[in-house]
């Protein structure tokens, strides 16, 4: 019987080395590292904007854990339907949105995303098939579970999404979402970032058994549960879940084990004010980088050169700033927005 | 029953294989579709014209089934997720509220999920405190959501056409006591659900009385006993009570200078207060004849024992007895 710890997984001492990447092509994996350090470099960025002041509302910040994301998001397409949390900036750049409507929407301008009425915690870009984030733990999942029913009916082949937390298991919605989306057969795949905090507090004292894939095998939805800094096993795990929902087999569940490197939410580390949080495993859990193991795992096959890191990491650098720039100039949405954007009927032109 | 004769319940029913029959993007979902038990006469069969993938029976998950309703409506589908009891869709709040509700206005009106939330009233037969709430004015207190609440065999067929087919999340709540109220009903003609409005049912000249759903019905019937005693009744029926057009009303009662409202809940914050809040903000004070009246339920939780049951909810003779007090027929 599996005891259901999540072993070596959580053990910030292990799992350091260099990802394996033998058997996989450069460009995509060229791709995903890019796409890990743009999140990392725009999360820099908010944290530094709202420790200045800048930033008016909270940032919920995911460095450290850009491997999730990006490794899932490499086996989805436009047409899917993702929906995420309140640390969701991960989410919405790896399906290809714009970096400058995330900054903007973050800054509450009218050019953002959600058109500056959502803020970091309520993005949106059903085009790129991000169909939306909200703050409410696990508020999503079900809506997740839906547009996979959807997907079922309307028969493309479409998965739904559902990105949560390892707290977000503990919310009673999301026990009825499993039994719902494997008795409607619905193609979604849950995918839980098991960070091992739910704000300020270790799943060891909120939960009896830190693998919350349990409640997969208890709903008889196939899970795998994989280190969640390796973008290699993200994506790999990712493409069997989805292709069976894809093929109409049903739901997955996939738990990637990572580490957020700042607090819950802001610029801040937040030892001082978790429990069970020690600066000791913060230091430990940086050295299980998904960004420098991808980035060491490449260049011993030969397939990246570590002087091209520094070159990689200068464009984006400039990226960033340019998109952080344009945002800051953009105008707010006008004051009639208040009572306009209430109703969809009422159209997006007001 | 002939073809075009129906009761509410059919109507409700008529509605049904009128949206799943033209429009492929509707599915209906929640606990007993596929049982006579929980729905009246108003779903017979739909699983097995239309199919079961249509007319989905669930678990016992009204979060879940009404968040995934949310899902799929911003997925482009048009669902309709039933709840057989009021009481028990509280469990589902937070998808109603927090997300089906507040969506377009986070997203900045780019995309919102066109759903309809079917929630009945089904009260009375000694069930008491958690099978029996008419919850509505909690709903019309929330911006984003459309509530409607049908009184009439026609409103029941053509508003719930109207609510599924409107781009905005409803809620749409039927009555188990108006089921058998018969009516003729015309082919059905689709309308804009955001044109609807409260309708005066039944011209008068001395007295407003406002209602919706069950309430509308004891409020003609009062109004029947009423014209017997000389007193003309002017009853207007809310139909959609968010958001609330009072321009009707307010012009009633510049025209009759009393005021009566009726409404099958609680009093505090409640249905009743707004209505009347509503028209004295914007009636001259010379306008009323007397203070404005409410009729609400007691301000306690359903009873089960049928002698404080049939206390607890009003009756037409409650009504009339009201509007005496205000045409000062009775000191």
């Amino acid at each position: 019987m599996i005891d259901w710890s999540l072993g070596h997984l959580a053990d910030p001492a292990q799992n350091h080395q260099a990802i394996d990447v033998t058997g996989q092509e450069a460009a995509p994996l060229l791709v995903q590292l890019r796409m890990m350090l743009l999140i990392r470099l725009a999360e820099r960025c908010l944290a530094g904007g709202r420790r200045d002041g800048l930033i008016g509302g909270p940032v919920h910040l995911g460095v450290g854990q850009e491997a999730v994301a990006v490794g899932v998001a490499a086996e989805l397409r436009k047409t899917d339907r993702v929906f995420g949390g309140h640390r969701s900036h991960s989410h919405v750049l790896s399906m290809g949105s714009s970096l400058h409507g995330l900054f903007a929407e973050i800054l509450g301008k009218d050019t953002g995303l959600s058109r500056g009425m959502g803020g970091s915690m309520h993005l949106w870009d059903q085009p790129n098939g991000f169909y939306g984030s909200v703050p409410i733990v696990s508020g999503t999942v079900p809506l997740a579970v839906g547009a996979a029913l959807a997907a079922k009916m309307q028969g493309g082949g479409d998965v739904g999404v559902a990105y949560l937390g390892d707290g977000a298991m503990e919310e009673g919605v999301v026990h009825e979402s499993l039994n719902l989306a494997r008795m409607l057969k619905a193609p979604a795949l849950f995918v839980v970032e098991n960070n091992l905090f739910a704000s300020h507090m270790h799943i060891s004292l909120r939960q009896p058994k830190e693998a919350t894939a349990r409640f997969a095998a208890a709903n008889d939805i196939p899970y795998e549960i994989i280190d969640g800094n390796d973008v290699v096993q993200v994506r790999t795990a990712a493409a069997r879940l989805i292709s069976r929902a894809r093929a109409g087999e049903g739901p997955g569940f996939l738990e990637a084990v990572t580490y957020r490197w700042y607090g819950h939410v802001d610029w801040r580390e937040d030892i001082d004010v978790g429990v069970n949080r020690s600066s000791v495993d913060v230091d430990a859990w940086r050295k299980r980088d998904p960004i420098a193991r991808l980035v060491a795992g490449m260049n011993a096959k030969g397939l990246f050169d570590t002087k091209r890191l520094a070159e990689m990491e200068a464009e984006i650098v400039v990226e960033v700033a340019e998109a952080w720039k344009l945002a800051q100039a953009d105008a707010y949405p006008p004051l009639t927005a208040l009572t306009s954007r209430v109703f969809a009927s009422s159209g997006v032109k007001q | 029953m002939s073809r075009n004769r129906h009761n509410y319940g059919t109507a409700l029913l008529a509605a049904f294989e009128y949206l799943l029959e033209k429009y492929p993007e509707v599915f209906v979902i929640g606990q007993g579709l596929w049982s006579p038990w929980y729905v009246g006469n108003s779903m017979t069969d739909l699983d097995k014209k239309f199919g079961a993938h249509r007319v989905i029976d669930t678990p016992v998950s009204e979060s879940a089934c009404t968040g995934a309703a949310v899902g799929a409506a911003l997925a482009g589908m048009k669902p309709v997720v039933v709840h057989p009891r009021m009481d028990f869709m509280l469990y589902a709040m937070d998808a109603v509220v927090n997300q089906a509700a507040k969506w377009s206005h986070m997203v900045g009106g780019q995309a919102g999920p066109g759903l309809t939330i079917r929630s009945i009233i089904n009260r009375g037969g000694e069930q008491g405190a958690q099978h029996s709430q008419a919850l509505h004015a909690w709903f019309a207190h929330v911006p984003g959501l459309r509530v409607v609440m049908p009184a009439t065999v026609a409103d029941a067929r053509d508003l719930l056409i109207a609510s599924v087919l409107c781009p905005d999340p409803v809620l749409f709540i039927d009555d188990r006591w108006l089921y058998d109220l018969e009516a003729d009903l015309p082919p059905v003609v689709e309308r804009s659900l955001t044109l609807e409005r409260p309708r005066i049912v039944r011209p008068g000249l001395d007295v407003t009385i406002v209602a919706s759903s069950y309430s509308t019905k004891l409020a003609l019937e009062a109004a029947d006993l009423l014209q017997q005693k000389g007193i003309s009744a002017e009853v207007i029926d809310l139909r959609v009570i968010n958001p609330l057009d009072s321009t009707d009303i307010v012009n009633s009662v510049e025209r009759t200078g009393r005021l009566l409202v009726v409404d099958g809940s609680w009093s505090p914050c409640g249905l009743a207060g707004e209505v009347i809040a509503s028209v004295v903000e914007r009636v001259a004070p010379t306008t009323l004849k007397k203070s404005p009246a409410r009729i609400t339920l007691p301000f306690a939780p359903a009873p089960t024992a049928l002698v404080l049951e049939q206390a607890y909810y009003p009756t037409s003779a409650m009504l009339v007895s009201q509007v005496e007090k205000l045409m000062d027929k009775v000191c």
